[in-house]
């Protein structure tokens, strides 16, 4: 009889328990909520899929999606040309290049809490630079805390100033990769700046840029904590997303039920846009 | 097309250059004249790209200048110059079709359609690649690459000359020669000036009517294929062109003649000049023969190779190497031979460079 060799379980075990603790029990806990009724005491009672019915059919997530996908719709409309400009502008050689990426580096290593607190300080009208600046220097009324216009353009520019770095570093790191020849034959061929712009650094990027514009989707899709320390989803709930909305009705309301399925929900659409997005841009990779 | 020329040519990479060593292009004077095909040579670092790049005008001199027709084109962009370039590395615009990057060069002076096409299609058929114009670029082998960056130098009807920088590096051994006796042919149909900057002597000696070889910065000879073959004008040459290199022998200089190992050595003809500097012997290993009667050179033989056509001997001569290259029999490793130069083309040279001149022969 041939002998069984047993020795590969050694190896999978490990990463078999790390992923079904970190995502397939956490993730399972959540499915189970989401089909069940509870009132505590761990007496739970089978509801189907009433939850997701009703969350899919509550104006209050409607308004919540909407807001999601505004959000993240101008700050990629935002971050994306402005990444790629600045990463154009910076130097490519020479003793200013690790002072600029530095100083790229640096918003992306704060706290995202500590940002929100930042950024909070920094727009009080009373005291606060920014608002103390717009409100008695520049004679304009900014109150974040009073106007939702103030308070989305507040968010908008957090996370432009928190995040464009990504894709400044991305884009960078896919600029210095292109062979100086390129440039050469590109100046003799007596291609204009804009032509050495589409056809060669931007088909040159185009794989860093998926994937900046993938993680950004992703990260701004989910995005919490800032927006929640800078205006705790208010004025109203203009600015509450979808994350924000989510923690309200689980921790806020402790509706567990309808919190699971929402999330599932979540879940779902920002995993199909990330798919829909990555199939897209790549499709055309190997076709002639 | 046109005449180049390049008077007093200096160039460094250095902000501040102060000695020799400091500049990359020493002092180059050089006149290419219109319709030739030339060949740079030398080893890798010898200034040959610099030089290029400066005729195409991707650098500025540091001194001198650079005339097309007699029409100073130093401080010219590459676009005003009307040259075409093909870098090592194929150089293609990868989301264009084969026949978009063909027409880029034209599109971008604003020719129209008509005469676009009208170029492209000749240059396709040209280049043999008429067949693969709708596809994208980016999908092609990188010989075909190789190919549509010389077509984007070509479509131009009017470019006053072509260069290649080491065009075949990326290409298959068995790909090289194909796509060489295309250049050699197209240069024949185009009748534009071409120059093609290599390190490799057979690609050299096989595309170019006029071979410039350069070393450290500064052009040591320039010449057909057979005259830098038979009268290198400089050991370098001698020793950089040929498999194996010429045979440099240090001797000393008495009365007009050449004595290496205490025995006078026959030159093809008169000194130039009084030899003071350092002399030496050169001569090629084809013109290196075993005699059978006990008279030249006694050496030891260390190695024999046959290469098939011939066999390369390996001998030592008063603790210095000879080669020869013989036809037929050759002696073994650990023989002793007679080793004989012909007079006619022994050369003296003179701290490196070319002293004796062809004559009556000098014992």
């Amino acid at each position: 009889m041939k002998t069984q060799n047993q020795r590969a379980w050694l190896f999978v075990t490990p990463v078999l328990l790390l992923v079904a603790f970190n995502a397939l029990i956490p993730m399972m806990t959540v499915v189970n909520y989401s089909v069940q009724e509870t009132f505590g005491d761990n007496l739970f009672f089978w509801q189907g899929l009433d939850w997701f019915a009703q969350v899919l059919k509550s104006e209050r997530f409607h308004n919540a999606l909407g807001r999601q996908f505004l959000f993240t719709f101008l700050i990629l409309i935002i971050e994306v040309p402005l990444g790629i400009a600045i990463a154009l502008a910076m130097p490519k050689k020479g003793p200013w290049v690790p002072f600029c990426l530095v100083t790229m580096a640096l918003p992306m290593l704060i706290p995202w809490n500590v940002v929100g607190a930042m950024w909070n300080i920094f727009t009080l009208p009373d005291i606060g630079l920014l608002g103390y600046f717009m409100n008695h220097t520049l004679g304009l009324s900014y109150d974040m805390t009073q106007d939702p216009f103030a308070a989305w353009v507040t968010i908008i520019v957090m996370d432009v100033w928190h995040w464009t770095s990504l894709v400044v570093l991305l884009a960078y790191a896919g600029l210095v990769s292109i062979p100086n020849a390129y440039y050469q034959a590109a100046e003799i061929d007596g291609a204009s700046n804009w032509a050495v712009f589409r056809f060669i650094q931007l088909p040159k990027m185009k794989t860093v840029l998926t994937i900046a514009i993938l993680l950004r989707f992703m990260d701004s899709f989910n995005i919490y904590t800032e927006p929640f320390v800078l205006t705790g989803g208010g004025p109203g709930n203009s600015t509450t997303l979808l994350s924000i909305d989510l923690v309200k009705i689980a921790l806020g309301q402790f509706d567990l039920g309808p919190a699971a399925a929402m999330s599932l929900i979540y879940f779902a659409i920002t995993l199909l846009a990330s798919w829909l997005f990555y199939t897209l841009m790549t499709k055309n990779d190997n076709k002639s | 097309m046109a005449q180049i020329k390049l008077s007093n040519l200096r160039h460094s990479y250095h902000p501040n250059p102060s000695d020799d060593a400091d500049y990359a292009l020493k002092k180059i004077d050089l006149t290419w004249d219109d319709g030739g095909a030339y060949a740079l040579l030398g080893p890798s670092g010898c200034g040959k790209s610099t030089l290029l790049n400066i005729i195409s005008g991707l650098l500025v001199p540091s001194e001198g200048k650079i005339l097309f027709d007699d029409q100073d084109v130093t401080d010219l962009p590459p676009a005003k110059r009307n040259i075409a370039q093909v870098f090592q590395f194929p150089v293609i615009y990868d989301t264009m079709t084969v026949y978009d990057n063909l027409a880029f060069p034209l599109r971008n002076r604003g020719r129209d359609e008509e005469t676009v096409k009208q170029r492209v299609t000749a240059i396709a058929e040209m280049l043999e690649v008429t067949d693969m114009l709708t596809t994208r670029a980016a999908n092609l082998s990188p010989d075909n690459k190789q190919k549509i960056s010389m077509g984007r130098g070509l479509v131009r009807q009017d470019v006053n000359v072509v260069m290649f920088d080491e065009p075949l590096t990326v290409i298959d051994p068995h790909l090289k020669w194909k796509l060489r006796s295309k250049l050699k042919e197209l240069h024949q149909r185009v009748k534009a000036t071409m120059i093609y900057v290599t390190h490799d002597q057979t690609e050299a000696l096989t595309f170019a009517d006029q071979v410039v070889v350069m070393q450290e910065g500064e052009i040591v000879q320039i010449g057909t294929p057979v005259e830098l073959f038979e009268r290198p004008a400089h050991t370098f040459v001698g020793h950089f062109i040929g498999s194996p290199g010429m045979n440099v022998l240090p001797c000393d200089v008495k009365d007009g003649g050449a004595f290496f190992a205490g025995e006078q050595v026959g030159l093809e003809g008169p000194l130039e000049s009084p030899i003071t500097g350092e002399a030496e012997i050169g001569i090629r290993p084809e013109f290196v023969s075993i005699s059978g009667n006990g008279a030249g050179l006694p050496a030891t033989v260390r190695k024999v190779a046959d290469v098939g056509r011939h066999k390369v001997v390996e001998a030592i001569a008063n603790d210095r190497r000879v080669h020869a290259i013989l036809e037929g029999e050759a002696p073994a490793a650990g023989d002793q031979v007679n080793l004989e130069f012909k007079q006619s083309q022994t050369r003296l040279y003179k701290d490196g460079w070319l002293a004796s001149t062809p004559g009556e022969g000098v014992q």
